[in-house]
């Protein structure tokens, strides 16, 4: 019999939620000895849970779980810019699986990848020689909480294309692996100077639906759809209650569905007017629907992370998000109605799901 | 040999790694280095890029504030810290 897995990452280690039946759920945890953990994710190519964790005492390193949590290892073979750079990792910041290779996006700004599930990794790109890249170099441009690379897109047919964000910079597309990149920020807003034209932008989470060249993307000042694989943008925040905001997924079955959750793009952000609301839209953003059933409506000022919101692919989709105080909010219903599965975690910064057997 | 005491919080990486192991070394970073042998990835855990102590690992041999080059004698006491940090 299946069941529904939740992998959420968070401030005092890694908890997993599991569900038969996607209504009563069990937790487990904290795992990764209560190390920050920034991306927790399941991986299906060899069933284990993967963890990228930063301690503040002993650095970075790659959690691995090949029993769904019940035992863990880390390792950080490889895991360097080496003593001669000038470079160093302050954090690992997100995983994705592409083919046959791990990947990891790490701060100061790179890419490492694993082609031994985890046991050693070695550099595969920095994105040198981009518009940009001699900014982000730049020691003094790594300030407390920057997360460097911060998302992967991945293409499930062809493993050597996948989309990098560096944070703050853009959205980069390689077609070969990882050796060359192209800036993919066409049309996107941005509402301050810019040295370049092609980058500059500040994507916070990129996502790609089941047709690949459907994409969407919140950004730091609005939401955008992409109908060519992300070569061009269109902006579709009309009808949210503002343009910011981290957390974003589509449905796995139907590209016109997309949900966001705007928070207030001040110091504050959490939720407009204390509400905790999903957005939804069936029609490729020309329309949104607040989805706030079961959802605290009042006086709930929660914040939600880039890796915090996810999808299930279930027939009918269940959609998950974790917050920055602490709970885990599920709907077995693509996000009509809600319920509180977590209460008491420490603080959530990335939520993931999958169905395993 | 130099007596290494090692934090709480590095012992349940590492299967077998003891509070407190004697290490035949010189200096901090030989005495690191001969912990990585025994419990490899060890080095990792405490010293960063450059090489350096990460940031919030004190070292202090005979009861000094030390460095990574710093001397260890035949009979000096060695303490390594995981320091005040978050919360």
């Amino acid at each position: 019999m299946s069941k529904t897995l939740l992998t959420v990452g968070t401030r005092k280690g890694a908890f997993i939620l599991e569900s038969d039946d996607r209504r009563e759920w069990t937790l487990r945890g904290p795992y990764c000895e209560g190390w920050p953990v920034y991306h927790a994710i399941y991986d299906a190519t060899t069933g284990s849970i993967y963890a990228a964790a930063a301690s503040e005492w002993h650095g970075s390193s790659i959690w691995q779980s090949g029993d769904l949590g019940e035992t863990w290892e880390q390792s950080s073979e490889g895991l360097s810019y080496g003593d001669d750079d000038g470079r160093k990792i302050s954090k690992v910041s997100t995983l994705a699986r592409a083919g046959d290779r791990l990947l990891v996006g790490v701060e100061a700004p790179g890419i490492f990848e694993s082609r031994d599930n985890g046991q050693t990794w070695s550099l595969l790109s920095t994105l040198s020689g981009q518009h940009g890249s001699e900014s982000w170099d730049d020691p003094a441009n790594q300030p407390p909480g920057h997360l460097g690379i911060s998302g992967f897109v991945t293409d499930a047919e062809d493993s050597d294309n996948f989309f990098a964000i560096v944070q703050g910079i853009g959205a980069f597309e390689t077609e070969d692996g990882g050796s060359s990149w192209t800036p993919r920020n066409k049309g996107l807003r941005r509402d301050w100077p810019a040295d370049y034209e092609d980058v500059g932008f500040c994507v916070h989470k990129l996502v790609r639906s089941s047709d690949p060249n459907r994409m969407y993307q919140q950004n730091h000042v609005g939401m955008h759809r992409s109908d060519d694989a992300g070569k061009s943008w269109t902006e579709i925040t009309e009808g949210l209650p503002g343009d910011f905001g981290f957390a974003a997924a589509v449905h796995p079955h139907d590209t016109e569905t997309f949900y966001v959750i705007p928070v207030d793009g001040g110091h504050g952000r959490t939720m407009h007017d204390g509400k905790a609301t999903v957005w939804r839209t069936r029609d490729a953003g020309s329309s949104w629907t607040p989805m706030r059933t079961g959802l605290p409506q009042e006086d709930a000022h929660l914040g939600v992370l880039r890796q915090g919101m996810t999808i299930d692919k279930h027939d009918v989709p269940g959609v998950y998000f974790g917050t920055s105080t602490g709970q885990v909010f599920a709907s077995e219903d693509e996000g009509e109605t809600w319920s509180e599965i977590a209460s008491y975690l420490p603080s959530i910064s990335s939520v993931d799901v999958a169905i395993v057997e | 040999m130099p007596d290494v005491r090692l934090p709480g919080t590095l012992t349940p990486l590492f299967p077998g790694l003891p509070r407190r192991v004697e290490i035949d070394a010189a200096s901090v970073l030989a005495a690191i280095d001969e912990l990585e042998q025994r419990w490899p990835g060890l080095r990792d855990r405490l010293v960063a890029e450059g090489p350096s102590l990460r940031h919030h690992i004190h070292v202090y041999v005979d009861g000094e504030r030390a460095a990574l080059d710093t001397p260890v004698a035949e009979r000096s006491r060695l303490d390594v810290i995981a320091a005040i940090s978050g919360g």
